[in-house]
């Protein structure tokens, strides 16, 4: 009832092809708009700001960039903290080295430079998939995080590596306040997952879900293998490249090669398989998810030992955090292996027949 | 010439010991067709609890036995929640479903038996043989050779096993084909659990040797991150190539990361060592690129 679409008739072929054909969607997205740009801003302190809604934002991101490669074209990939690290340290370059740069342009670049090495270490998976290209990732892992440590010109000869970002500034305002900040990510954040939710319903993204699904029946039907499968690391690397960015210059200030982990890379991973595999609106909710269960953690846990009046400390923490990573995980791919996203696409199957069960 | 062979004999031996990971990692893929990610978390479970048992006044063989029990345990619990559950699922599913078990071995192997780094003595210290540092002038380890002659063993009791023994044979049958298998009378769950048992076995001599070398610690999960370019190099399916891959890996690595940096060096300025961390992968994949199903996997044909 509150779902219902019953007569909304679609009369042309712009109704039939825009992104939301149902109003109620439509409507939700809106206000979801609304609220992030102009409510949030107005009632968020620096806290929510700093922890939580920027780097969920940034997350989102790369998490939307890995998605686009292991969700729609099956690619999984084990280095997407390499891309962001690619990313980070190209726009940093890019911003010290040539004078007067627009932050804009320089976060484009960046986002294409982790293309440019995205396309490099997809390569191999012309010749191999599956686990194999997994592992084969990892080399991109470890070589780039190893690169930036050792070639001081990429850190602008900084010792260990450690760059910090100037402020960003665009066209004379400079973004120094969390909320400027975080007003800059989610434009950006918001154009790029609309870029990518009609990325994946035009024929690049049909050309990746067929590849997915099958790739020799893909090629059979005139899927040009090597193109699409490039193309995916490309624009994957792009987005997680951009999310690099972002986080150095709106979230972190400085970063160092080391913090573009394997561990960044697995949490990245953990996030779609959580929010959903193959779906944009997964990817956001993923990357909340993963962000909350340790906030939720660090609050949770002191109260609940204070009350069994159990022996405590930080280390337990930590390791609960991994136990339940992990179980997450693995509950997820066993009980709902297409995530929240698919929770709630039940939800608005729900809300269609409410109040009738049937 | 002296310097190098040393170098060379010492990346052979410790390739040995990236070898017996990489067999974990054989032998649950050999038998269930999964990629087991969480081997190094279970290297790690495993040394962490020989090491915990023997805290408590356990012998060292009750120990050994004990954990041993503990790697069953683990195994035939993951083969009852985990992938009993996820039959029919696509491979990579499961290949996360392993991820998501690492982390959660990671997490409960300290909350069981503490963190702090342990030193595991089983005896044989890790010290120069006298006699051939005194006729060649080489140092080479008493423990290195000790893990390499206990590896090889082991992979040749198993490559028997696999090939000898009706059940090495069943096992054979599930990895081909799960439920061509089940349908001639293989108990699937029976072969799963004892494969993970056997895996937990590997894990525990692993854990052990590596323990015994560089203390029990967090890093041993890590190993397994060294064996996965041993797996690509030696097949997902083959045990004598999880040794021969290893032994490749070890010596390549070793020597790179000898002569590697300083070549750098004159031409880039600067310190390039650690190269060890992604060389064997830069390597692994480029073999790759040359013979895709590794040195001794199995052709895989693509059939429309």
């Amino acid at each position: 009832m509150i779902y219902r679409e019953t007569g909304q008739f679609k009369t042309d072929y712009a109704a039939d092809q825009q992104i939301f054909p149902i109003r109620q969607d439509r409507v939700g997205i809106g206000i979801l708009l609304l609220l992030a740009f102009i409510v949030v801003p107005l009632a968020a302190g620096n806290y929510w700001f700093n922890a939580i809604l920027i780097p969920f934002l940034i997350f989102a991101l790369a998490a939307l960039g890995l998605n686009i490669l292991t969700g729609y074209a099956g690619q999984l990939s084990l280095g997407s903290a390499a891309f962001m690290a690619v990313g980070a340290y190209a726009a940093y370059n890019f911003q010290v080295r040539i004078e007067g740069m627009p932050v804009l342009v320089s976060f484009i670049l960046a986002g294409l430079t982790a293309a440019g090495v995205g396309i490099l270490f997809g390569l191999p998976s012309l010749r191999i998939k599956g686990f194999y290209l997994a592992v084969a990732t990892l080399a991109a892992q470890f070589f780039i995080v190893w690169c930036l440590t050792k070639f001081p010109y990429l850190s602008n000869n900084s010792a260990s590596g450690v760059i910090s970002v100037p402020n960003v500034e665009i066209l004379g305002f400079t973004f120094d306040t969390p909320q400027s900040r975080y007003l800059l990510v989610l434009t950006i954040v918001s154009l790029l997952a609309l870029a990518a939710k009609n990325m994946v319903r035009s024929t690049t993204g049909r050309a990746w879900m067929a590849v997915r699904d099958m790739d020799v029946a893909a090629e059979v039907i005139g899927i040009r293998l090597m193109h699409t499968k490039l193309l995916a690391f490309a624009v994957s690397s792009f987005y997680c490249g951009v999310a690099g960015a972002l986080y150095a210059f709106c979230y972190l200030g400085s970063v160092e090669p080391d913090g573009f982990s394997l561990d960044l890379s697995f949490k990245i991973l953990f996030m779609i398989i959580v929010g959903g595999v193959g779906s944009i609106l997964g990817s956001f909710l993923g990357a909340a998810f993963i962000l909350l269960v340790p906030i939720f953690l660090d609050i949770a846990l002191p109260w609940l030992s204070a009350l069994f009046h159990l022996p405590f400390d930080n280390a337990t923490v930590s390791h609960i955090q991994l136990m339940v990573f992990g179980a997450l995980i693995m509950f997820f791919l066993i009980v709902e292996p297409h995530g929240l996203a698919r929770l709630w696409q039940i939800g608005k199957e729900k809300l269609r027949l409410w109040p009738f069960p049937h | 010439m002296q310097f190098f062979l040393e170098v060379l004999i010492g990346g052979l031996l410790s390739g040995i010991m990236y070898s017996l990971v990489a067999l974990g990692f054989v032998l649950i893929f050999k038998a269930s067709g999964v990629l087991n990610f969480a081997q190094g978390a279970m290297v790690f479970f495993a040394a962490l609890s020989l090491v915990g048992c023997m805290e408590k006044g356990a012998p060292f063989w009750l120990a050994f036995i004990l954990a041993f029990l503990i790697m069953t345990l683990l195994g035939i619990a993951t083969e009852k929640f985990v992938l009993r559950k996820m039959v029919n699922q696509p491979p990579i599913a499961l290949f996360m479903a392993t991820i998501g078990l690492s982390f959660f071995i990671e997490g409960l192997a300290p909350m069981l038996w503490g963190n702090a780094v342990r030193p595991l003595d089983i005896g044989i210290v890790d010290e120069p043989i006298p006699w051939i540092l005194d006729h060649w002038n080489m140092v080479i380890s008493k423990f290195d050779l000790f893990a390499s002659g206990l590896a090889l063993a082991l992979v040749t009791l198993l490559a028997l096993f696999f090939q000898y023994t009706r059940v090495g044979r069943a096992l054979r049958a599930v990895a081909d084909d799960h439920q061509a298998a089940l349908s001639i009378g293989i108990p699937l769950q029976h072969i799963w659990a004892l494969v993970w048992a056997v895996a937990g076995f590997v894990a525990l001599v692993a854990g052990m040797l590596w323990g015994a070398r560089n203390g029990v610690q967090f890093a041993l999960t890590f190993t397994a991150l060294k064996a996965l370019p041993v797996l690509i190099l030696g097949g997902f399916t083959s045990v004598p190539g999880a040794i021969v891959g290893g032994l490749i890996i070890g010596a390549t690595e070793k020597l790179a990361e000898i002569y590697i940096p300083p070549l750098m060096a004159d031409i880039f300025g600067g310190n390039f060592g650690g190269i060890e961390g992604w060389f064997p992968y830069v390597m692994a994949l480029l073999f790759l690129l040359v013979r895709p199903e590794g040195l001794f996997g199995e052709k895989h044909i693509d059939r429309v």
